[in-house]
């Protein structure tokens, strides 16, 4: 070797030493910049929801009102937490969730300003919170994905709750950490009553399930065939055929939406709730209006697949519109019951 | 070795380095008693809290004995036999230290789908972390004086007796702190236990978090990860008392005569190949099939770069802190043992089998409440990587603080240098290669950290790996291999400055 150990130990701290003390001090500067936000226009979003999925959004936002937005990624359930944990002296202006409970948790620490009425009217009451402290804006169907290989038209179940005949032991796949499936089950809950999910979540244990940490994994397991079926909301099929460069409906996995009003179709929301430090924030306002807005519903419809939730924007292309589902009668307010759900999985086994 | 008084100084600057690293647990305990008694012990006092502790412990013990052997055996293999190209494969046998387990799972679950839960992590997490074992053993091998084993020899023990009774026994304080940090890894992954579905208790934190977003429960949880902690350094302490130093006699140091392996040494390559193959070329078929598959592609190029270097500063400040506090506690660690050393020692290890998210959110809560300028700034990020990974740097400065003979320092003292001039110009010079290691091993584990990583960046900073996840988040495989590969390629320069630095790789002198 040309360099003897010790050098290269000794070259290798000295430019740790300096490089990292330079990093840390750009570190310092981003923040000043970030705390001035407003003067230079510019606006905090905690974003549960995924980068490749938003941030396109969000840069049309920018280009539209010259506000900049500084986003912080995470896993929903994860900047909940953080928000919590930050309290008062959080620097976010928006959080962005991908379910109605994380908007609840957070709205439940009284940290959101309440929305003003002409902007939560734009949206069907059972889609934003009763106090006006959040406000759904694009909403996910739960559906039954299946393999057209695997599972014939006419073998589909009537009802959820069929799923815990003997006819799919070891046919279906759960992620039962996931808000989506915590919420369903919470839905079961309100519909019918404990017991109904407390039957539920036992005759599906009992019935071996494929437990999956994500709807995106199922769905791909059930493409693969290696699962016939699993429970998952509809946009995710999208986001496959996306990624494999083909349409929905080219794909072998197609997708069962549950009549009559059977809790298995219940329709959950994406939405935002603003900090009560933004309260008078004009540019939040601006953010929360464009979400709201044809072009941003007309995004969601496209590009993520999920469902506009105000009036005169179209359904994504591959599923029935949204006033064609047989939508449980639930309110959404009444999902956030949510303690009492968790227990319920815990006890069921199905979550370590 | 003779025993120098502990240092005012140092030992004031190793304390304030273990308090860092006590950060954590100052915020368990807070968050634990809010909770209120009754709420703890109703969440803890269960079978499945029971189960999962038992879980996690076998996870732990089949991992740390597959990565002794496997660490030990290669270590054995490329330093003390003839094994064609033995330069080559410790380079390969190393590698896998740059492969971040989220990766090497997700490769492996492409391979074979259904193929999951506690054996297929067991056998994931024993090939992504021999080689924390591998290394400081290959050092230790290489720096045992072969004296003892002559002498061995020659009172009429056999090759295998020799072995055992005088090899073995050399390098048993660096197996030992191999396996330590091995077990503490496996009980604080969280990429491969999630993603081959393996219920460890780290998954029943992280799924406390999802569930509800429970963060209590989690973190209560969490208070048991630490009780298992202090478990496993009570037997690697155990362990320490037992193995005596094993210095080198005086004289120059001159390598061990090497077995010839004769025609053993084709199945011996098999199976370090065959190691190799399922360490590093199952992640790298997959990265590959993924690419070709999909259709998404990652950001421009700008972008890509941009991640690369915010992953880099960070790391590196990550390095750069954790070095500067590990220091202190290595010197006297080497220099001043006894039982306030040890326990100092001890505690700095007790924050290193939690999870990142707990780390994370424990320095939210110092951020938001204590150091609020800091708040979401590459220091604070740093900050937590100094508290994940202090350990690691402070074995590298003690081990290398012990191999350079404290005598040196004395002489310097007593031709009349102060304390700080002797520091500067002796312990320092001397320690500098253990300084390097430790930093390249810090750096790397940086830059692979994902979940304290996410919740304490600055917001709108994205690293590598926090691309990585947006993207395999979404199922964007394609879009996420190129982040994947430069994390690799970037996390394999440290790793070979760490074989380096073991001696893997000198030309014998005087063989």
């Amino acid at each position: 070797m040309l360099l003897t150990r010790r050098t290269t130990g000794a070259l290798l701290a000295a430019s740790l030493l300096t490089v990292g003390l330079a990093a840390c001090g750009s570190g310092e500067e981003d923040a000043a910049a970030d705390s001035g936000q407003s003067t230079d226009k510019s606006i905090t979003v905690y974003s549960g929801r995924n980068e490749q999925l938003v941030k396109p959004l969000l840069d049309k936002f920018t280009e539209q009102t010259g506000i900049t937005v500084n986003a912080r990624y995470a896993n929903t359930a994860q900047l909940a937490a953080q928000l919590v944990e930050e309290g008062d002296r959080s620097p976010a202006d928006v959080f962005f969730a991908q379910d109605a409970g994380a908007l609840g948790t957070v709205a439940k620490q009284g940290m959101f300003t309440t929305l003003a009425e002409e902007t939560t009217a734009k949206v069907p009451a059972s889609y934003r919170a009763g106090n006006g402290q959040w406000v759904g804006v694009s909403a996910r169907a739960r559906v039954l994905a299946y393999n057209a290989d695997l599972v014939k038209a006419e073998e589909l179940p009537a009802s959820v709750f069929d799923l815990t005949g003997p006819a799919w032991k070891g046919k279906i796949g759960v992620a039962p950490t996931n808000a989506s499936f915590q919420a369903f089950v919470t839905a079961i809950r309100v519909q019918h009553d404990d017991a109904k999910a407390e039957q539920f979540l036992s005759g599906l244990k009992a019935n071996d399930p494929q437990i999956r940490d994500g709807n995106g994994k199922i769905l791909e397991d059930v493409g693969a065939g290696t699962i016939p079926a699993g429970l998952v909301n509809h946009y995710y099929l999208g986001e496959i055929a996306k990624e494999q460069g083909t349409t929905p409906d080219a794909l072998k996995v197609k997708l069962h939406f549950f009549s009559g009003g059977d809790t298995g179709a219940l329709v959950n929301v994406a939405g935002v709730g603003v900090l009560k430090r933004a309260a008078e924030n004009a540019d939040v306002q601006k953010f929360v209006d464009f979400l709201l807005g044809t072009e941003a519903q007309t995004f969601f419809a496209e590009q993520t697949y999920e469902y506009p939730v105000i009036d005169g924007v179209p359904s994504p292309a591959y599923v029935p519109a949204l006033s064609e589902l047989a939508v449980p009668q639930i309110d959404l307010n009444d999902l956030d019951t949510l303690d009492a759900t968790v227990t319920m999985i815990k006890n069921s086994g199905l979550v370590p | 070795m003779r025993r120098l008084a502990p240092r005012p100084a140092l030992l004031a600057a190793s304390t304030a380095a273990v308090a860092v690293a006590l950060i954590p647990l100052a915020y368990l305990g807070v968050r634990t008693a809010e909770a209120g008694w009754d709420a703890v012990v109703a969440e803890l006092w269960t079978d499945r809290v029971a189960l999962l502790a038992l879980r996690s412990l076998g996870l732990a013990a089949v991992v740390t004995t597959a990565c002794v052997l496997l660490g030990v055996g290669t270590a054995f293999l490329v330093t003390r036999t003839d094994l064609p190209g033995r330069r080559a494969f410790a380079v390969l046998a190393a590698l896998p230290l740059a492969v971040p387990t989220y990766i090497a799972a997700f490769a492996w679950v492409s391979a074979l789908p259904r193929w999951e839960g506690f054996w297929p992590a067991a056998l994931v997490l024993t090939l992504c972390s021999y080689p924390y074992v591998l290394l400081p053993v290959a050092a230790a091998l290489r720096g045992a004086d072969p004296a003892q084993e002559e002498v061995s020899r020659s009172l009429g023990r056999s090759g295998w007796q020799t072995f055992t009774a005088v090899t073995l026994r050399q390098i048993r304080p660096a197996t030992a702190a191999g396996a330590l940090l091995v077990a503490l890894y496996v009980l604080s992954d969280f990429g491969a236990v999630s993603i081959l579905r393996a219920d460890t208790f780290t998954r029943a934190i992280f799924v406390a978090f999802d569930l509800g977003f429970d963060r209590t429960g989690a973190l209560v949880l969490s208070s048991v990860l630490v009780v298992l902690t202090v478990v496993l350094l009570t037997g690697e302490t155990a362990t320490r008392r037992r193995g005596a130093r094993y210095a080198r006699l005086g004289g120059t140091r001159r390598p061990a005569p090497r077995l010839a392996l004769g025609a053993a040494r084709w199945p011996v390559i098999a199976v370090l190949a065959g190691v190799a193959a399922l360490a590093l070329g199952v992640p790298a078929v997959s990265l590959g099939r993924r690419l070709a598959a999909g259709v998404s592609r990652p950001g421009a190029l700008p972008e890509v770069l941009t991640a690369a270097g915010n992953s880099l500063t960070v790391s590196l400040a990550g390095a750069a802190l954790t070095m500067l506090l590990a220091l202190p506690l290595g010197l006297l660690v080497a220099r001043a043992p006894g039982p306030l050393t040890t326990a100092l020692d001890r505690l700095a290890y007790l924050a290193h089998a939690l999870p990142g998210v707990v780390i994370g959110l424990s320095l939210i809560f110092f951020g938001i409440n204590v150091a609020y300028p800091l708040y979401q700034t590459r220091w604070l990020l740093a900050l937590a990587y100094a508290t994940l990974f202090l350990p690691l740097a402070v074995g590298a400065v003690a081990g290398a603080a012990a191999q350079s003979p404290a005598g040196l320092e004395e002489v310097a003292r007593s031709l009349g240098r102060g304390p700080w001039t002797v520091l500067r110009t002796v312990t320092l010079p001397l320690t500098l290669p253990g300084i390097g290691a430790g930093a390249a091993l810090v750096f790397l584990t940086g830059m692979k950290e994902l979940p304290a990583t996410l919740l304490l960046r600055p917001t709108g900073t994205d690293t590598l790996a926090t691309e990585l996840w947006t993207s395999t988040a979404v199922g964007a495989y394609a879009a996420a291999a190129p982040y994947a590969a430069l994390l690799v390629l970037i996390s394999a320069v440290p790793t070979w400055l760490l074989v380096a630095r073991s001696g893997l790789l000198d030309r014998e002198r005087n063989a």
